[in-house]
């Protein structure tokens, strides 16, 4: 073995957000030997700060309500690239892993019958034939997240997961077959670094919304899943779809949910106008995602948009009344008042579209297998590596994700990977040891760092990596900005290669980590700015002024990013669901 | 303005010190303390504290800020700056590991203690546990605690006895689980806090009420913990 | 559950409903005595006819019981908080027990051994 120390388990999840929480839940009932790596304690993950709900086909609200509708509003969400079987997995298994966690105890809003509530989010119908907005959003109040994220902590203390908290993963382990056995972990407390080796490696890492400057993700999402398999030479599925949501408030980057509108509140303008009437005459307001942030834009660009500055928009709420705000909208109250200093009782909120989920992630299996391509484009598997949620794209979200899909997404992809690693490890599936060389390997970018002498400062690099990906990476794209970004970007990434600690204490070095996190940033951004300049169409959250039309003929495709070679290739898109008929692409309208 | 800032670095400090730091502060933004830090942090890299969501829902960016607990990143400089000084040092009670990083195993211990979970033995329905929203309300102003200690690091009677006393943060989650129609175990959890140190060392001190960032109120979840224990043997 | 042998019930229930019932004799105990003293024109042979009262001596019994189950609940509740290491908490706990126990059996001579 190498001079570290080194700790084995049969399965880790690297992230304790709400798909490694659920994985690990799921792996440890199974009796697994598994251990949850998370470099924040877990409640402290990003799952924590989402609002609205958990979309599912419960038929509560409605009792005729059906998973296919729920699946073909996802599938007409994404723009029809997402995979229809995994779509149809999510929507239809949905329903059972939501009814698990509240019998974990989740304490969900109510009806009058007893039933979990339901509120309507966008893009929600009863079908392909019923454009009627439906109530499919399952909620605590707008602390759903919150309740989720604590329950799923509360359940794997019940079934005593092992939890590694505040250690920071630095870099995947392969051994000579270019399988996954495990990663090099760095103890923040004490900064000791240790070798921790597994069968099976789960990536939960969440999204990166860092890498733009402005986003409603928190401090610590910084993509270290993605980095950490871009950096091992793994492919990455869409990243250039980035979701842009609608309201988020203005200045500060908090988000509001969009199950604000979902109650009734709505977007107007300088002129007081409820401008959504024009770009979505059916849905309105609960258009999807990017058909609302779009339409935001295109407003403050035209000049109307509110303030001194013409650059936001507003969230009109007050005629919901203050009983209904305190009773569904209580924590957007609070942050309302604490960012915007703005009563949403009284007076409308600023927001504007602002940074908020990555569609795109490693590519995977419905049950959370990472997959990789041969020299043929044909789907290879990648042994011992496993992801879910948002660091993974499997995909259900394509081009554009609904809201109240992510939560959906990490229950019911994390309970999946969980189930189907622990049928391989009961398979007895085995890797092969990896040699000293090659965990040597993966702890390169930590001796490089703790060995720099000189270089640069990581907030100066950090900051302006996040100002270019705003300017050249937004809601609406240019092919001749973007090749200006993305040179921009390479003279970024030597910095990055370059930066320096003035710190290199044990104990709990925050600076180091952020260094290591400043990596990962850049490795995402990258692939972003690769993948977005290469798809040369609009679809879903990727609009281009340069090529305005969706182009189904060459692009009803995923892309992927290959990093050794910086290139991007494409992958099909699954149209073949098991229980259903195809859902095939049409005209996107709301 | 003058920021001073509780410093312990276990490998270079023998003792722990207050660094006084100038900062220039941007006009006409009433910035967070969380903000304060992360301006101080990309001077000097070396400051140490936790932070994550920066909206005041995961509960990491607890600390004492001119002598009151609190979150730093929902607390504006308007609120808490006296005589242009900010005093930042960690939540007082809990060993430090570093600057304003505190061990919070104990605190964590606690809650672990009084058995965080929904425990229901029947077998779970088809679908859904039903539950009144009359039922579910009694949940509100428990469940929405984030874990960030500002309550229980505020609270003599845990300082006096962390090891025994379960503190606010617990015992509100405590009640949240004594409240949940859907859980069967009250008796066992009463059980579990019939002794004089559990709930009793509560003295109604009620800093936690004051320091809770999200507005709950543990010494009322307390004091229901008390009538159901009184109940229960009378 | 934390487990203790020195506190005066073994519950926490116990302490208090202690705590909270000797309370309540202590203020009517106190109320009387101050409303006797302010309604009555003191001497030696009212003063001495009320403690010769047997409904009284036994109030004052209980008071003095009441008393030395408070102090005890409190005491203990003191040493606890501020001294933690254990010898000198348990010494300083049998000098209050046993302080309390002499004013028990004194008061229970004073009342009837007059």
């Amino acid at each position: 073995m190498a001079n570290i120390k080194t700790i084995s388990y049969d399965a880790i999840v690297i992230g304790g957000g709400g798909a490694g929480m659920r994985a690990a839940l799921q792996l440890t009932q199974s009796g697994v030997n598994t251990a949850c790596v998370t470099k924040v304690f877990p409640t402290r993950s990003h799952t924590v700060s989402a609002q609205g709900g958990i979309t599912c086909a419960i038929a509560s609200a409605d009792p005729n309500d059906d998973w296919r509708w729920h699946m073909y509003d996802t599938v007409k969400g994404s723009d029809y690239i997402a995979d229809q079987d995994a779509v149809e997995y999510m929507c239809s298994v949905g329903p059972q892993a939501v009814f698990e966690l509240e019998h974990m105890g989740l304490p969900f809003s109510r009806t009058e019958q007893g039933r979990i509530y339901q509120r309507p989010f966008g893009g929600q119908s009863k079908g392909p034939d019923d454009p009627t907005q439906a109530a499919r959003t399952c909620a605590a109040a707008d602390r759903t997240g919150h309740a989720l994220l604590h329950t799923l902590y509360q359940a794997n203390l019940k079934g005593g997961t092992t939890f590694l908290n505040e250690w920071y993963a630095v870099d995947l382990v392969k051994n000579s077959k270019n399988d996954v056995v495990g990663v090099v972990a760095i103890e923040i407390e004490t900064g000791e670094v240790a070798y921790i080796k597994s069968k099976a490696t789960v990536l939960a890492t969440g999204g990166a919304g860092r890498i733009y400057a402005s986003t409603t993700n928190a401090l610590i999402n910084t993509g270290d899943g993605i980095g950490m398999a871009l950096r091992a030479g793994f492919p990455m599925q869409d990243m250039e779809m980035w979701q842009f949501h609608p309201t988020g408030i203005y200045g500060a980057g908090t988000l509001v949910t969009e199950g604000c509108r979902g109650e009734g509140g709505y977007l107007i303008n300088s002129e007081g106008e409820r401008f959504m009437e024009r770009y979505a005459p059916n849905a309105k307001d609960l258009a999807g995602r990017d058909v609302v942030a779009r339409a935001m834009v295109v407003e403050i660009l035209e000049g109307r948009g509110c303030g001194p500055e013409k650059d936001h928009v507003l969230l009109k709420l007050d005629h919901l009344g203050e009983e209904t705000l305190n009773l569904r909208l209580p924590g957007i109250c609070e942050l309302s008042r604490t960012f915007a200093h703005v009563d949403p009782v009284k007076e409308p909120v600023p927001v504007v579209p602002t940074c908020h989920y990555m569609m795109g992630g490693i590519p995977t299996t419905v049950g959370g297998q990472a997959l990789s391509q041969d020299e043929n484009g044909k789907d290879v598997v990648i042994e011992g590596l496993f992801a879910c949620g948002e660091a993974a794209c499997v995909s259900v979200h394509g081009a554009n994700r609904l809201g109240g899909n992510s939560l959906l997404d990490l229950v019911v992809f994390g309970r999946a990977a969980g189930l189907y690693i622990e049928e391989r490890l009961r398979d007895g599936f085995e890797t092969t040891a990896a040699t000293d060389a090659e965990i040597e390997r993966s702890m390169a970018r930590l001796k490089r760092l703790n060995n720099a002498r000189e270089g640069e400062s990581v907030a100066e690099v950090r900051k302006d990596l996040q100002n270019c990906m705003q300017l050249y990476f937004g809601v609406f794209r240019d092919g001749d900005s973007m090749a200006e970004g993305l040179k921009k970007l390479d003279a970024i990434g030597e910095r990055v290669r370059n930066t320096r600690l003035t710190d290199t204490s044990q104990a709990f070095n925050t600076a180091r980590i952020e260094a290591l996190e400043l990596d990962n940033l850049y490795e995402v951004a990258y692939a972003t700015a690769i993948s977005a300049f290469e798809r040369k169409e609009s679809r879903g959250a990727h609009a281009r002024n340069d090529f305005t039309e969706r182009d189904d003929e060459n692009w009803l495709k995923h892309s992927v990013y290959f990093p050794l070679e910086k290139r991007l290739g494409k992958r099909d898109v699954n149209f073949a669901p098991k229980t259903v008929d195809t859902f095939q692409p049409k005209v996107r309208t709301y | 303005m003058l920021v001073s800032l509780y410093r312990y670095n276990p490998e270079t400090d023998n003792a722990p010190y207050m660094q006084d730091i100038e900062l220039d502060i941007p006009k006409g933004k009433d910035l967070m303390v969380l903000d304060i830090l992360n301006l101080l942090k990309e001077k000097d890299p070396s400051i140490a504290y936790r932070r994550s969501c920066r909206e005041g829902v995961c509960g990491s960016d607890g600390m004492n800020m001119n002598g009151k607990n609190g979150l730093g990143c929902i607390t504006p400089m308007s609120e808490v700056v006296k005589h242009d000084k900010l005093v930042l040092r960690p939540l007082p009670g809990l060993p430090v590991i570093r600057d304003l990083v505190v061990d919070m195993s104990i605190f964590y211990k606690q809650y672990e203690s009084i058995q965080p979970y929904l425990i229901n033995d029947e077998p779970a329905p088809a679908i859904e546990r039903l539950q009144s929203p009359e039922d579910r309300e009694k949940l509100d102003g428990l469940y929405e605690c984030i874990l960030c200690a500002c309550c229980s690091t505020a609270c003599p009677s845990f300082w006096w006895n962390p090891d025994k006393f379960v503190g606010p943060a617990g015992l509100l989650q405590a009640y949240r689980f004594l409240a949940d129609t859907r859980d069967t175990a009250q008796a066992e959890r009463l059980s579990n806090l019939d002794d004089p140190f559990s709930v009793f060392r509560c003295r109604g001190i009620m800093n936690c009420v004051s320091v809770c960032p999200k507005g709950l109120n543990p010494t009322r979840a307390i004091g229901h913990i008390r009538n159901l224990l009184l109940q229960r043997a009378t | 559950m934390v487990s203790s042998v020195t506190n005066l019930g073994r519950s926490g229930v116990y302490d208090w409903m202690v705590q909270r019932v000797s309370a309540y004799v202590l203020a009517l105990y106190t109320i009387f005595l101050l409303g006797f003293v302010l309604t009555t024109d003191i001497s030696y042979d009212t003063w001495s006819g009320l403690f010769g009262e047997t409904w009284f001596r036994i109030f004052s019994l209980m008071a003095l019981v009441a008393m030395g189950a408070h102090a005890w609940v409190g005491l203990w509740t003191v040493t606890t908080d501020y001294i933690k290491p254990t010898a000198p908490r348990f010494l300083v706990q049998a000098a209050c027990g046993a302080v309390m126990f002499v004013y028990v059996v004194w008061g229970v001579q004073i009342l009837w051994g007059l």
